[in-house]
């Protein structure tokens, strides 16, 4: 996890180490301070600022009414903290329930994918069977397999048993996790077998060992994979956008394209950016609070689109 | 968001040595028997979850791409390759091929440029870096549906910022929508932007983990910090850049969100995932081409996926 450490000391980092040869300055000499502002802290800020700006212009625009984005001369402001547009966007189409299916789909997959996620690399690490590393095979390469090219088959064997503008129609296909199982397993692998025999001998079974002790001690991953699987469940598009064609079970990405079409006028565009941020804030806050484990599962062996 | 699966070069699993023998083989006694339904009733729920929703549809698209089939009908007549043939055949294919390479190539090497630029900058030695960090990753872990809202915004040619501070310098903003070229255009970079964050986050992890020794020993040899970084920096990095490039290449061959959201049509920016949607789900309804169109985007990702599993058994490392 060095990856994720702040920055370490590194005396030679090649953007701020002194030249060789030339005389050493003192820490707060002038030219040292403008070499690092300039070499420092300016590509930071600039790199932050292209991040936050977009982001801060949807929040703002969100309070905009109609007249103060239909117009060619640019209001940076918002002239009050008006709710109007989120009324809208409530009303013209149903964004409660969008919010609401959203949740339960986000925390219903996300709790079952865990649990599957914790059993399946507990089987693989500690229970004895037969091919247990072919298994473990077949599900890295289940790993490789793009959701995106299984959608059409999936789509005619949901639709087929009536999964069609369903909940569970949304959840089902998208439950078996070997991204999660990956994770763990390897996480397990690392646990010191003396704690989990020492439980044998005290006539522990797999079920209690398994709660008692490997879970107990591996929450940070545990929370890794949670994390991640939640942000991916929240943000999950081209599943739900293609097994709902009715409001009642979208959710909010899908909703939020239904949306775009009612307000495709430039007057909506305060409207979308209200519906933008109820898509965006939650996530955005769940990553600020907890960026440390999502960076971490997101960017060790895996990654997005 | 999707998942690629790729050995990052830094985070071998660590593993006590002598563990692979820790269960010493035994005959059938209850106690494995007890074993094997344990292990079966822990791991089946998920293992038959992967086989029908991940393996089977692999191998549906190979025989639905067969058919002559229209999504919904209750009738299908086989006709072989014939699907193929109309798509590389048509127009379709240079378009739709063409639209990939350019999308796939710009937005990989985009991102993994301007990634590594940050990542240098993140790895100075001041404060603030942890917080800009998490800054240009968050990017990437957003709804493209609210982003791709967020950014269309923006490039409004009426009432866009991009359109006001283009007036501002006396200038018309182009047709960013009407225009197909133009429309890959917004779409390559509103990609760029929420993707390159995880390039900087990556390569960072990389930067940190040069061996310092080196570094040092170059700069007494009076390496300067450009010099270091093209000859020690870059080739040191290589494994890094050989991840980054092929999960942001199996990533970016599967972009959809933002594609739907900025160009539903899918007009100039219809890549090989967004024609096998709009083919199936679009207006024709036309199944088992866009089944066809799945198994060549399938293969090409197969291919990539070997390609890297070859080189990472090798192992491309300097050090």
């Amino acid at each position: 996890m060095t990856s994720l450490s702040p920055v370490s000391p590194d005396p030679t980092a090649p953007a701020v180490a002194p030249e060789p040869g030339l005389h050493r300055d003192r820490p707060f000499s002038r030219r040292n301070l403008i070499r690092t502002v300039v070499g420092g802290y300016l590509p930071l800020l600039v790199a932050t600022l292209v991040v936050f700006l977009p982001l801060l212009w949807m929040v703002l625009s969100s309070f905009k009414q109609s007249g103060e984005i239909v117009t060619t001369d640019l209001k940076i402001l918002p002239e009050s903290l008006n709710l109007e547009n989120y009324r809208t966007a409530m009303t013209t189409v149903p964004f409660g329930q969008f919010f609401l299916n959203s949740t339960i789909v986000t925390l219903a997959g996300a709790t079952i994918k865990v649990l599957l996620a914790i059993l399946t690399a507990y089987a693989l690490v500690f229970v004895r069977f037969p091919f247990r590393n072919f298994i473990f095979l077949l599900i890295l390469v289940a790993l490789m397999v793009p959701p995106q090219v299984s959608i059409l088959p999936n789509f005619i064997l949901i639709a087929g048993i009536g999964g069609k503008n369903t909940l569970w129609g949304i959840i089902l296909p998208g439950l078996g996790t070997a991204f999660g199982t990956f994770l763990l397993r390897q996480h397990f692998r690392t646990l010191p077998a003396s704690i989990l025999e020492s439980a044998e001998m005290d006539g522990a079974g797999h079920w209690r060992r398994l709660w008692q002790i490997v879970v107990p001690v591996s929450v940070p991953s545990i929370a890794t994979v949670a994390l991640v699987t939640i942000v991916t469940e929240w943000n999950d598009y081209i599943w739900p956008l293609i097994i709902t064609d009715r409001p009642e079970t979208m959710t909010l990405p899908v909703g939020l394209t239904l949306l775009q079409n009612n307000e495709s006028n430039a007057a909506g565009w305060g409207v979308l950016m209200a519906g933008a941020v109820l898509v965006i804030v939650p996530i955005l806050i769940i990553f600020a609070a907890l960026q440390r484990y999502i960076v971490a599962g997101l960017t060790q062996g895996s990654v997005t689109g | 968001m999707t998942r690629q699966l790729a050995p990052h070069p830094a985070a071998k699993p660590k593993r006590p040595p002598g563990r692979s023998a820790k269960v010493p083989k035994r005959r059938w006694t209850a106690r494995t028997r007890r074993d094997f339904f344990v292990f079966l009733a822990m791991a089946l729920p998920n293992l038959v979850l992967i086989a029908v929703f991940t393996y089977r549809p692999l191998f549906s698209n190979m025989y639905y791409s067969t058919l002559d089939w229209t999504l919904g009908s209750p009738t299908a007549t086989v006709v072989g390759f014939a699907n193929y043939v109309t798509f590389f055949s048509s127009n379709d294919a240079p378009k739709v091929l063409g639209t990939t390479a350019v999308f796939t190539l710009v937005t990989v090497g985009g991102s993994m440029v301007l990634g590594l630029l940050v990542a240098l900058a993140l790895n100075a030695k001041i404060r603030g870096t942890t917080f800009a960090r998490s800054a240009v990753f968050a990017p990437y872990v957003l709804s493209g549906v609210g982003v791709g809202l967020v950014w269309l915004f923006i490039f409004d040619p009426g009432y866009g910022v991009l359109a006001w501070l283009l007036r501002g310098i006396g200038q018309q903003s182009p047709q960013w929508i009407n225009d197909p070229q133009l429309s890959l255009v917004m779409v390559i970079l509103v990609y760029v932007w929420k993707n390159l964050g995880y390039c900087a986050v990556v390569y960072l992890a990389g930067l940190q983990s040069l061996p310092q020794d080196v570094m040092e020993a170059a700069s007494l040899d009076g390496a300067n910090g450009f010099r270091r970084f093209t000859s020690i920096s870059l080739p040191l990095l290589s494994p890094t850049t050989f991840f980054l490039l092929i999960t942001t290449m199996l990533s970016s061959l599967q972009a959809f969100d933002l594609i739907r959201i900025m160009t539903p049509l899918g007009t100039g920016t219809s890549t090989l995932i967004y024609e096998a949607y709009l083919q199936a789900f679009g207006a024709y309804n036309r199944a088992g081409y866009s089944a066809a169109i799945s198994v060549v985007l399938f293969a090409i990702l197969l291919v990539i996926t070997v390609l890297q599993l070859r080189f990472v058994e090798r192992k491309v490392h300097y050090s």
